[in-house]
C-alpha cells in the first residue's frame, strides 16, 4: 500500500513540475526542433508499448486473454467508424464482459 | 474579443468538461480496480490531471508492477505538457505567469486547454478558451474521478464489467490520431514490438520504459537526412 502511495505522489508531482517547468523555461530550450520531435513520438511509442503490455502480459509471462482482445478489437472497430473516446472504451469493456459472461 | 464568441467559447468548454466527466468516471472505476484506493485515485486526479499519465500509473501497478516502475512511464507521457507551454505563456501573457498564479496555470495546461487556446484566432478569445475549458475541466474530471472511484469500489470483480479492457481500448484510442503518419504508424509498432519481446524477460513497468529509446532514434534521425 505504501508502495503505491509512494508511486502516487511521486509522479503526481513530477507531472505537475514538468506543467510548471514549460511555463517557466526559456522558450529556446523548448523550441529546438529535435528536442520537439522527440517529445511528440514519446507518447506514440509509449502507448503502443502500453497496448501490447496490456493485451500480452500474464502476470509476468507472454498469455493472452481472447476476450480481451476481442472487447480491445471491437474498440478498433468503433475508432475506424470515427466514435468518439468514451465510445470506443465503452464499446470494448462491453465486448468483454459480453464475452465472459457467454463463457 | 467580440463578445459574442464567449458564448460559444462556454458552450465548446462545457461539452469537453461534460466528457471529461464521463471519461473522469471510467478513470476512476479503472484505477479502484487497478487496486488503487479511493483517495489515492483523487491525488492522481488533482495533482497529477494528465488522463494518459493517470491511465499509465494504474495500468502498471493493476499488471503487478512494482509502484515505482510505474512512475518513469507516468512521467514521460507527461513531458508533452511542458511543450504545450511555448504556445501557451505567449497566449496567456505575464499577468497569468506572474508569482503564485504561475502555480494554478501550470497545473491546467493539459491537451485539451492547449487545443482550445490555440483553437482562436484572437489573444482575449485564446485566454477566455483557456481558462473556461481549463477551469470547467478540472472541476467535472475530478467530479467524475470521483463518482468513478466510489462506484467501482461498490463493484464486486472488475472484469465481470470488462473494466480491464478501457485500460488498453484507452490507450489505443489516444494513440489512434498519431498513427496518420508513415513515422507515427513505425514507432508505434516498434514499441509494441519491443515491450511484447521484452514482457517475460525484465519486471513489470520496464517493458513499457524500453520504448522511449525508439521515440529518441526516431525523433533525432529522418530530419538530419532530409536536411542533407
Amino acid at each position: 500500500m505504501t508502495d503505491i502511495w509512494v508511486a502516487v505522489v511521486v509522479a503526481s508531482v513530477g507531472c505537475y513540475l514538468l506543467k510548471l517547468a514549460g511555463v517557466s523555461l526559456p522558450p529556446s530550450v523548448l523550441e529546438r526542433d529535435d528536442v520537439q520531435r522527440v517529445a511528440a513520438m514519446l507518447p506514440v511509442a509509449m502507448l503502443a508499448g502500453l497496448v501490447a503490455v496490456e493485451l500480452f502480459d500474464d502476470a509476468g509471462a507472454l498469455g493472452l486473454d481472447l476476450r480481451l482482445l476481442a472487447g480491445v478489437a471491437a474498440g478498433v472497430v468503433a475508432l475506424l467508424l470515427r466514435q468518439s473516446f468514451l465510445v470506443v472504451i465503452i464499446v470494448a469493456a462491453a465486448t468483454t464482459a459480453l464475452l465472459r459472461a457467454l463463457t | 474579443m467580440s463578445d459574442d464568441s464567449r458564448p460559444a467559447i462556454r458552450r465548446d468548454a462545457a461539452g469537453i468538461a461534460a466528457y471529461a466527466a464521463a471519461f473522469g468516471a471510467s478513470f476512476g472505476a479503472v484505477s479502484v480496480a487497478s487496486g488503487l484506493s479511493v483517495w489515492q485515485t483523487m491525488v492522481l486526479s488533482l495533482v497529477m490531471f494528465s488522463g494518459a499519465s493517470q491511465f499509465a500509473l494504474v495500468g502498471v501497478i493493476g499488471s503487478g508492477g512494482a509502484g515505482l516502475a510505474a512512475v518513469p512511464t507516468a512521467l514521460l507521457l507527461g513531458v508533452r505538457n511542458a511543450f504545450y507551454g511555448v504556445p501557451l505563456t505567449r497566449i496567456l501573457g505575464r499577468r497569468s505567469l506572474a508569482g503564485p498564479r504561475r502555480l494554478v496555470t501550470a497545473q491546467l495546461v493539459i491537451d485539451e486547454t492547449t487545443a482550445m487556446a490555440v483553437g482562436h484566432d484572437e489573444r482575449p478569445a485564446q485566454r477566455y478558451a483557456f481558462w473556461v475549458t481549463g477551469v470547467l475541466l478540472f472541476l467535472l474530471w475530478n467530479a467524475g474521478t470521483l463518482a468513478g472511484a466510489v462506484g467501482g469500489s461498490a463493484i464486486g470483480d472488475p472484469a465481470t464489467l470488462g473494466l480491464d479492457a478501457m485500460i488498453p481500448a484507452a490507450f489505443l484510442a489516444l494513440l489512434w490520431p498519431r498513427l496518420r503518419t508513415a513515422e507515427g504508424r513505425w514507432v508505434a509498432a516498434g514499441g509494441a514490438l519491443v515491450a511484447t519481446v521484452l514482457i517475460p524477460l525484465v519486471p513489470a513497468g520496464v517493458p513499457v520504459l524500453a520504448t522511449a529509446p525508439i521515440a529518441v532514434v526516431a525523433g533525432l534521425l529522418p530530419r538530419r537526412e532530409a536536411t542533407r
